[in-house]
């Protein structure tokens, strides 16, 4: 299990995959925003996004957990 | 005259207008939000009022809130700074409705140049010069593969809602625009709601030169010369100066025409910039016309001498212009760096307290901050700490004061861009004044 977390603190203008989703590496899940600026977070693993912990509005710290994926 | 102005804005540029009416004797209303309840801006002025939670869109966005502070505090007129409700009209209009003096264009105005597609058409009309391009958004790839054919690649494929270089890409094949042209629209639609795309011709390596106007309510107009801002990330200004190296003394003549002809076009009234790409064979085409005083205003402060907070305020109150075109001054160079809370290697923001703050001091040297030892800076707004200007009798010179100033500009708490400005500033290219809009990947991270 894999944990895609934030890259710096800010908000998270929106969440680019679902529960149940297969992804890829490299592919932008979520979007954060800090001090004006979109900065897209990009998965590291492939696989099924299991747990999306992260919401549209919702502020993070660098390290926050904001969604799982199940590698494979 | 305009005797107690409430400030629509926040960080160092609240704190400037604030400076400009200390010395013309007009008292002073901050707002703010929670997060800037200890920001300099709220303790320098004489009175403040609270207008909501952290974010802009529940705060620094809130015209009514906006407008009642001013009701209540007594306020005659509102300054709107730059970025936030600086180029909204409604709110210009809402100021009005409530028999408030805004300091900027009449609503009517500031909506002309508000659309883009609109402001292109207002400009040919008017004789200023455009870029080659799809009037109006393109309805289909087909319909895109054949305009571009007509322009001649390389095109910009743009998104009309875009921003931040968001659904924004250089094409050079009908093969590539077709490929582009979905994954940009989809882009686009994710971002802004609308997948709107529009064409333009590719200028390479342009050179971003805006030129400073002023005009009174009474038909007198001058301009104040040009401010070059080519090095940009992300088409973020970085580094601007007061004049170009590049601008000859025929072009600045022709774009100042330009740029009065823009300004007369929509019936400009107060400070505004006029925004020009510039070719290599010194062509010139109208970018977008920006109906606000500017961030990088200082250079043009101190080449002309003029304070155009003094002059906005002035031209609101409904004085005329004291000076014509052969009047305003041009005294040597100046060159301003923004100082962005920045991570220089990732370059992602770096919110945080600064726990250490000094600033350069010398001959020629201004600082324009929003911050101080112990300030927040918060993830919620602009990144931009303050901005360095130096000036000097020659390029060469304000280069140098400005080298100087940037290697004993101390921060400490966060990480900020300033190791990346010394290494511009430091650079032959700049020396060399081959300031284009490629220049960061072409001469500093060497990627093009």
């Amino acid at each position: 299990m894999a944990k895609i977390m934030a890259t710096m603190a800010g908000t998270v203008l929106q969440v680019l995959v679902s529960e149940g989703e297969q992804i890829a590496a490299d592919q932008d899940v979520v979007i954060l925003e800090s001090m004006k600026m979109e900065v897209p977070v990009a998965s590291e693993a492939a696989g099924k996004v299991t747990v999306v912990h992260a919401n549209p509005g919702d502020f993070v710290n660098e390290g926050d957990t904001l969604l799982e994926v199940e590698e494979g | 005259m305009i005797r107690k102005l409430l400030i629509a804005n926040r960080g160092e540029i609240a704190r400037r207008v604030i400076r400009t009416c200390r010395r013309m004797g007009i008292a002073t209303v901050a707002v703010y939000s929670d997060a800037d309840v200890k920001a300099l801006h709220v303790q320098e002025a004489d009175e403040s009022v609270r207008i909501g939670p952290p974010p802009v869109a529940q705060s620094y966005l809130q015209i009514e809130a906006i407008v009642e502070a001013a009701r209540q505090t007594g306020a005659d007129a509102v300054h709107p700074g730059y970025g936030l409700l600086s180029e909204n009209a409604v709110f210009a209009k809402a100021c009005q409705e409530a028999g408030l003096v805004f300091v900027g264009p009449s609503p009517e105005a500031i909506a002309a140049m508000g659309s883009k597609v609109q402001a292109r058409e207002t400009m040919r009309a008017a004789g200023v010069p455009i870029v080659t391009g799809s009037d109006g958004p393109v309805p289909s790839v087909d319909a895109a593969v054949e305009l571009a054919q007509g322009i001649g690649y390389p095109v910009m494929l743009k998104a009309s809602a875009g921003g931040g270089g968001i659904g924004m890409q250089e094409v050079r094949s009908d093969e590539e625009l077709v490929r582009a042209f979905a994954s940009n629209q989809a882009r686009a639609k994710a971002y802004f709601g609308s997948g709107e795309m529009f064409l333009e011709k590719r200028i390479v390596s342009p050179r971003h030169v805006e030129i400073q106007v002023l005009f009174d309510g009474h038909g007198n107009g001058v301009f104040l010369w040009e401010r070059e801002c080519s090095i940009q990330r992300r088409h973020q200004k970085v580094v601007e100066e007061a004049l170009s190296p590049f601008v000859d003394e025929a072009l600045r003549t022709r774009m100042g025409e330009a740029a009065l002809a823009a300004g007369r076009a929509i019936g400009y009234v107060n400070a505004g910039t006029v925004e020009f790409l510039v070719d290599a064979d010194r062509s010139f085409y109208f970018l977008e016309m920006n109906t606000r005083l500017q961030v990088e205003h200082p250079v043009t402060e101190m080449v002309t001498g003029l304070d155009l907070v003094e002059w906005q305020l002035r031209i609101a109150s409904g004085e005329p212009l004291a000076f014509a075109q052969q009047d305003v001054r041009r005294d040597g160079h100046a060159i301003e760096v923004r100082v962005y809370a920045e991570d220089p290697e990732k370059m992602l923001p770096s919110p945080g307290t600064i726990s250490r703050l000094v600033l350069p001091e010398g001959e020629g040297i201004r600082n324009d901050v929003a911050v101080a030892s112990g300030s927040e800076v918060t993830p919620f707004y602009d990144p931009m700490i303050g901005k360095l200007i130096a000036h000097g009798s020659t390029r060469e010179e304000a280069t140098e004061r400005l080298l100087r100033a940037l290697a004993s500009y101390e921060v400490e708490g966060i990480k900020t861009n300033l190791p990346l400005l010394q290494r511009i500033i430091a650079s032959e290219a700049f020396a060399e004044g081959k300031t284009t809009t490629d220049f960061l990947d072409k001469y500093i991270f060497q990627k093009a």
